[in-house]
C-alpha cells in the first residue's frame, strides 16, 4: 500500500505497479501472521500478570521479579551462564572442525568426497529426539557402547557416566550437539571454498604460495564472510536451543540444573512441569529477554563485524 | 420399472432416516485422559460394561500423551472442544480447573459416599467443602524384590532398617546381583521412589505431613532430614554409573534379573508381571525397630471430573456414579494391578503382588506424598526442588542437611502457613 501511494505522489504519470504489492503480499502476510504478531503478543504478555484469574497490567513487574527475586534470578543467571558455555563450545569446536572438514573435502586429491559429505551432513537432518535418545544409549553406563569401546583401547578408567555428572553433563551435551550440526558450517564453507575462482589459486601458485600457506593466506580471508554468517547462525541457534537438552535430560535439566539453558528455563516457566503450574506471563518475560539477547548479538555482528569484513568481487 | 425404483429409493431413505434417528438418540461422551496405556482396558472392558447397563450412552476414551496432557487439555477447555469427562490429576492442577469453572462440583453425586475423606482430599477445595472429581485409583510405594535371588542367597525379607542394610550388604558381598536398581538421572526416581517411599516412616505419615502444612514442623527438622541421611547411605548399593541410569534402565535391570531389589511404586506391577521371568515379592519400607507402626505412601493419583461445558451433564453424571461404584473398582483394579481402588468397599484382586501391596493398608497407616497438597503452589516449586535435591543427596553433591535447608528456604520464601 505504502509503495503505491508513494509512487503516485512522486511520479503521478507512471501506472500503479500493482504487481509489486501482489507479489509481496503472500510473504508479508504469512510472515506477519506467524512471526511478527506472535512476537508482539509475547512482548505484550510479558507486561501483564494473572491476578485472581484476570490479566492485570504490571509494567516491568515481571522483569523485576525475574532479576530481583532470587528464586527466579539464580535460575536465570545459571541458565544464561550454561547457555554461554554451550555457545563457546560450539564456536571453539563445531566451527573450526567444520572449516577443517570443508578444507579437506575441497582438496582435489581426496576420493569419495560425495560419500563423506553426505555422511557428515546426515546427523543434521535427524530429529533431535533420535539424536538425544541415541546418544543417551551410546553413553549409557549399563547398555552403552561407549564403555565397551573405551575398554577396547584401554581407556576404560576414563569412562564416567557423563550425562549424570554435574561437571560434565553440559559439555557432553554440547559436544553431541556439535556432532549433530557440524554439517552446516562444513557445507557453507565448502560452498564458499568452491566459489573461489581457479585463477586466484593459480596466481597464488605462480607466486609460490602453496599448501598450508595457501589456505591461511588466500582461502581463509576469502571465506571470512561465510565464517561470520556461520557464527551468527550458531549464536542464534544456541540461544534458541531447547530440544536436545529436553530429550536427553528432561525439563528439569539435571543433574542439579547443570544443563539448564534459557530454552528449558523458559519451557518450565511457561508450560509448568509436574506440580509446577505454568505461568505464561513469566514465560513471556523470559522469552522477551531471550529475544533481546539474540537481538543484541545480531546487532553487534551487523554493525561491528559485518561492516568491517572485506568482500572481494571476482 | 419406475415404481420399483421409487420404492427402492423410498425404502432407502426410510432406512437412512431411522439410522439417523438412532444416532440422534445415542449420547456420546468423550473421556479426556493421559493414560494412553489403558486404552485397551477402557475399550474392551470398562466401556462395554457400562454401555451394557446404560443403553443409549456411548463412551469414547480419547487419551493424549502424558507430557502433553495438561497443556492440551487447557487449550481444549479454553476452545470449548474438550470432552465431557476429564481425567483429573491430583491436587492443584485440578483445583485450578475447578476454580476457573471448568469442572463441576460433584459433592452431591450419588456414589461419592463410597470414598473416605483422605481419598477425596486430592480433589477438594482447601476447606473441603466441594469435591470436583471422583477418586479412581491410588498407587502404593514399597520395595519389589527378586524372590529367586533372595532364595539363592538365603536372604530373609527385611522388616527393620538394620535388616534392610544387612540384606543389601550380603547381596553386594555376593556380587551376582546389583543390590538395588535405581538411578538418579531422571531425578524423580530419587524423590518418588526414594524420599517419598521411606520418608513416611520417619515423619509419621499424615501426622508429619499435616504438621508441615500447618507450619509446626520444618523440612530441616530431624524427622525430615533423616530420610535424606538414609538415602545418602543407598549410594554404594546402586549399580555402576547410576548417575546416568534412567528410569527405564532401572526397570530393565530389575526385570532382566540383574538387580535384587527395586524401590517401586505399585504401578510397576503390570509391566513387571509381563517382563520378569522370576518370582517377585514385595515389602513395605522397613521401620526402625521391629514392632514400630509402619507408614506407607498410598498416593491418590487419578480421578475423574465433569466438564462444566458438557452438553450431556446428566448422562456424564450417570457415568461418574458408575465410576464411583464397586463394579467399576473391581474391573479397574484387576485390569490394572497396581492401581488400587480408593473405594471403601474392599475389592477382590487376583494378582498376588498387588494383593501383597494392598495388604499393607491393613497393617500400616496410609499417607500421601508430602509435597503434593498446597506446598507445591509457589516458586520455587517444592516438588521439583525435592526431585533435584534427592538426586543431589544420593549423588553425594549435597549433604542431607544442606538439601533440607535449601528446600526449607525455598518454601519459606513464599509459603506462610495459616496459624
Amino acid at each position: 500500500m505504502d509503495t503505491e501511494t508513494m509512487a503516485e505522489e512522486t511520479r503521478p504519470k507512471r501506472p500503479i505497479r500493482w504487481h509489486v504489492g501482489v507479489f509481496l503480499a503472500p510473504a508479508v502476510l504469512v510472515y506477519t501472521a506467524i512471526m511478527i504478531l506472535p512476537l508482539f503478543g509475547t512482548l505484550q504478555l510479558s507486561l501483564f500478570r494473572n491476578i485472581e484469574q484476570s490479566q492485570v497490567f504490571v509494567g516491568l513487574g515481571n522483569f523485576r521479579t525475574l532479576f530481583g527475586d532470587p528464586n527466579w534470578s539464580v535460575n536465570f543467571w545459571n541458565a544464561l551462564r550454561n547457555n554461554v558455555w554451550f555457545f563457546i563450545i560450539h564456536m571453539l569446536v563445531q566451527n573450526p572442525i567444520g572449516i577443517l572438514l570443508a578444507a579437506l573435502l575441497s582438496s582435489p586429491r581426496l576420493r569419495f568426497t560425495a560419500f563423506y559429505r553426505t555422511a557428515i551432513f546426515v546427523p543434521t537432518i535427524l530429529s533431535f529426539v533420535i539424536v538425544g535418545f541415541a546418544w543417551k544409549l551410546i553413553l549409557s553406563p549399563i547398555w552403552g557402547v561407549a564403555p565397551h569401546l573405551m575398554d577396547f583401547v584401554g581407556l576404560k578408567s576414563f569412562f564416567t557416566p557423563w550425562l549424570g555428572k554435574e561437571q560434565y553433563a553440559l559439555t557432553a551435551l554440547s559436544l553431541v550437539s556439535v556432532w549433530q550440526f557440524v554439517g552446516i558450517p562444513m557445507m557453507l564453507i565448502y560452498a564458499a571454498l568452491l566459489s573461489i575462482p581457479d585463477e586466484v589459486i593459480e596466481a597464488a601458485e605462480c607466486d609460490g604460495v602453496t599448501g598450508m600457506a595457501q589456505f591461511w593466506k588466500i582461502k581463509l580471508p576469502l571465506i571470512l564472510p561465510s565464517i561470520g554468517i556461520i557464527s551468527i547462525l550458531t549464536f542464534v541457534g544456541n540461544f534458541n536451543a531447547f530440544d536436545l537438552i529436553y530429550t536427553a535430560q528432561g525439563a528439569l535439566a539435571g543433574p542439579n540444573y547443570s544443563t539448564d539453558i534459557l530454552g528449558t528455563f523458559l519451557y518450565r516457566a511457561f508450560f509448568g512441569f509436574q506440580l509446577q503450574v505454568g505461568d505464561p506471563n513469566m514465560g513471556a518475560a523470559i522469552a522477551t529477554i531471550m529475544f533481546l539477547i539474540i537481538l543484541a548479538g545480531v546487532c553487534v555482528y551487523l554493525f561491528l563485524v559485518q561492516t568491517r569484513l572485506r568482500r572481494y568481487q571476482f | 420399472m419406475k415404481t420399483k425404483l421409487l420404492t427402492a429409493l423410498l425404502l432407502g431413505t426410510s432406512i437412512l432416516g431411522t439410522t439417523g434417528m438412532a444416532l440422534a438418540e445415542d449420547v456420546t461422551l468423550n473421556i479426556e485422559s493421559w493414560r494412553g496405556d489403558d486404552l485397551t482396558i477402557w475399550k474392551d472392558k470398562l466401556i462395554p460394561a457400562f454401555e451394557a447397563k446404560n443403553p443409549g450412552i456411548k463412551v469414547v476414551f480419547a487419551p493424549s500423551a502424558p507430557t502433553e496432557y495438561d497443556a492440551a487439555l487447557g487449550a481444549k477447555l479454553t476452545a470449548g472442544s474438550a470432552g465431557d469427562l476429564i481425567t483429573c490429576r491430583p491436587f492443584d492442577k485440578s483445583l485450578e480447573l475447578y476454580k476457573k469453572g471448568n469442572l463441576t462440583d460433584l459433592s452431591a453425586l450419588p456414589g461419592m459416599e463410597n470414598f473416605s475423606p483422605v481419598a477425596k482430599s486430592a480433589w477438594q477445595t482447601d476447606d473441603g467443602k466441594a469435591s470436583f472429581c471422583v477418586p479412581m485409583a491410588s498407587v502404593i510405594h514399597g520395595f519389589i524384590y527378586n524372590k529367586d535371588a533372595f532364595d539363592k542367597l538365603g536372604l530373609k525379607v527385611p522388616t527393620t532398617r538394620d535388616e534392610f542394610f544387612a540384606v543389601l550388604d550380603k547381596i553386594k558381598a555376593d556380587g551376582t546381583y546389583i543390590p538395588m536398581a535405581m538411578g538418579t538421572k531422571d531425578l524423580w526416581e530419587a524423590a518418588t521412589m526414594g524420599y517419598q517411599n521411606i520418608g513416611p516412616n520417619y515423619w509419621k505419615g499424615e501426622e508429619g505431613r499435616a504438621a508441615l502444612i500447618k507450619g509446626d514442623q520444618k523440612l530441616t527438622d530431624k524427622d525430615w532430614v533423616a530420610p535424606y541421611e538414609e538415602l545418602a547411605k543407598w549410594k554404594p548399593y546402586l549399580g555402576d554409573g547410576f548417575e546416568a541410569q534412567t528410569y527405564p534402565d532401572s526397570q530393565n535391570l530389575f526385570t532382566l534379573g540383574r538387580a535384587a531389589i527395586y524401590p517401586a511404586g505399585s504401578w510397576e506391577i503390570g509391566l513387571f508381571n509381563t517382563q520378569a521371568q522370576f518370582k517377585m515379592g514385595a515389602f513395605p519400607p522397613p521401620v526402625e525397630k521391629a514392632g514400630d507402626t509402619c507408614y506407607i505412601s498410598d498416593h491418590t493419583d487419578i480421578g475423574m471430573g465433569l466438564n462444566a461445558a458438557s452438553k450431556h451433564p446428566e448422562e456424564a453424571k450417570k457415568f461418574l456414579s458408575w465410576v464411583a461404584s464397586p463394579d467399576f473398582a473391581t474391573i479397574y483394579a484387576n485390569a490394572l494391578p497396581g492401581f488400587f481402588s480408593l473405594n471403601s468397599s474392599p475389592v477382590k484382586m487376583e494378582d498376588p503382588l498387588a494383593q501383597e501391596f494392598v495388604s499393607w493398608r491393613g497393617k500400616c497407616k496410609s499417607t500421601i506424598r508430602s509435597t503434593y497438597q498446597i506446598l507445591s503452589r509457589g516458586t520455587p516449586n517444592l516438588e521439583n526442588e525435592t526431585w533435584v535435591e534427592s538426586a543431589n543427596v544420593i549423588n553425594g553433591t549435597d549433604t542431607p542437611e544442606a538439601a533440607a535447608k535449601k528446600l526449607q528456604t525455598g518454601l519459606d520464601s513464599w509459603y506462610k502457613p495459616a496459624k
